[in-house]
């Protein structure tokens, strides 16, 4: 994995890989809150905070205790609890330093601690062997690509809702339909820049 | 007949997945072959009525404040135990499971029935409940994987091709949001006509 730059690590994550289209992580939040602009954006801006934080910190208790001590099997809950405290965290230290911020995240804080992505990250990178720095540019790509998606569905989204669609298929079904469709899409970034 | 009732609700009539829209994320993303759905579902199952199960014996004692990250601990406890399960009896299934094995932790139907029904109700009513939300979800997540295998790959369960040219996309991303999509549209068509 040495070979692979970090642009390229940055990219795949953010197009090619992405994680709502083409992965299918943290479609609970995807599909939950993608009703207007503003919430939409909230939400990314939260998940964009927690997820390189929380990939960062995963890392070092991966490498600093997990791994030395001869334990990855307690990987699992060592992760859930560490995101878990983490959101906590953050979400008190904004309260406090940031109160501006924390006014337009606060509420989405709590959400994103049961958004399978940023669990999904801890564990990719463990998977793909990643160095620190590494670790921090995917996880910034993975919630980049997050924000693209989640914008471009929201906008979607929005224009159909005065669309006239045939009753059974109104709500959810059509959301379904226009993430197959983006999907699509963003299956013609495969190969770009050969990766 | 209250017992066989809480052990058919999530069959069908609350269907964790068609109709309380829980558990996408493992729904989609590995139901791309009827064997890899039919494999997360016997993982999700044995998580969701062995955690279920202890949540309930446990109910006297587990503390009303704390209990979330208790849940947690049981849940992850049991995933981490399917996840070792199945790399070494399973190893090419936990290959192409990947990282979807330990994200069962974040599983909402599974902390959903464990705050939601096993906290509150006696040992055999929670196994059962568990029993039938499980079944529940095996059952929408086989019949996708076997929709998008038939149609992407023209086989089934790996065997038996069919005579017609498969369309490759519903085994890529976009099938999946295709197939569940429509699941859905017709499901809540049937229901409007019934009424």
């Amino acid at each position: 994995m040495d070979q692979v730059s970090l642009f390229g690590i940055f990219i795949s994550a953010l197009l090619i890989n992405n994680i709502i289209l083409m992965r299918f992580l943290g479609l609970c939040s995807f599909f939950g809150v993608s009703r207007q602009m503003e919430v939409s954006l909230g939400m990314s801006m939260a998940v964009i905070f927690v997820m390189t934080i929380s990939s960062a910190v995963t890392w070092i208790f991966y490498h600093v205790f997990l791994l030395p001590l001869n334990v990855e099997f307690l990987k699992i809950s060592t992760f859930i609890l560490v995101i878990a405290s983490l959101v906590q965290l953050e979400e008190l230290f904004l309260k406090r330093h940031i109160p501006h911020l924390y006014r337009s995240l606060g509420i989405y804080l709590p959400l994103v601690t049961t958004n399978c992505a940023i669990l999904a990250v801890a564990f990719l990178h463990v998977d793909y062997n990643y160095a620190f720095i590494q670790t921090v540019i995917y996880a910034l790509g993975v919630s980049l690509g997050y924000t693209v998606a989640i914008m471009l569905f929201t906008g979607i989204r929005i224009r159909l809702e005065s669309a006239p669609i045939p009753e059974p298929l109104k709500g959810y079904p059509t959301a379904f339909f226009i993430a197959a469709l983006m999907s699509l899409a963003f299956l013609g970034f495969k190969g770009l820049f050969g990766l | 007949m209250a017992k066989l009732k809480s052990f058919t609700n999530g069959v069908l009539r609350e269907n964790p997945v068609l109709v309380l829209v829980l558990g996408l994320c493992p729904l989609l993303a590995v139901s791309n072959t009827a064997i890899n759905a039919l494999g997360m579902g016997i993982a999700t199952i044995f998580v969701l009525t062995l955690s279920s199960t202890v949540v309930s014996l446990c109910r006297k004692v587990i503390p009303e404040d704390i209990r979330i990250p208790i849940f947690v601990i049981i849940i992850s406890t049991f995933v981490t135990i399917a996840d070792y399960f199945m790399a070494a009896y399973f190893p090419p299934l936990h290959r192409s499971l990947g990282v979807f094995i330990p994200l069962i932790v974040v599983n909402c139907i599974i902390l959903a029935r464990a705050e939601a029904f096993a906290y509150r109700n006696s040992l055999i009513d929670s196994f059962l409940d568990a029993l039938g939300m499980g079944l529940g979800f095996i059952l929408v997540i086989v019949t996708i994987g076997i929709i998008r295998e038939v149609l992407g790959n023209g086989t089934i369960f790996g065997s038996s091709r069919f005579i017609f040219h498969p369309a490759l996309i519903m085994v890529f991303p976009p099938g999946a949001y295709l197939t569940i999509g429509f699941l859905m549209g017709i499901l809540n068509w049937w229901n409007s006509r019934r009424k």
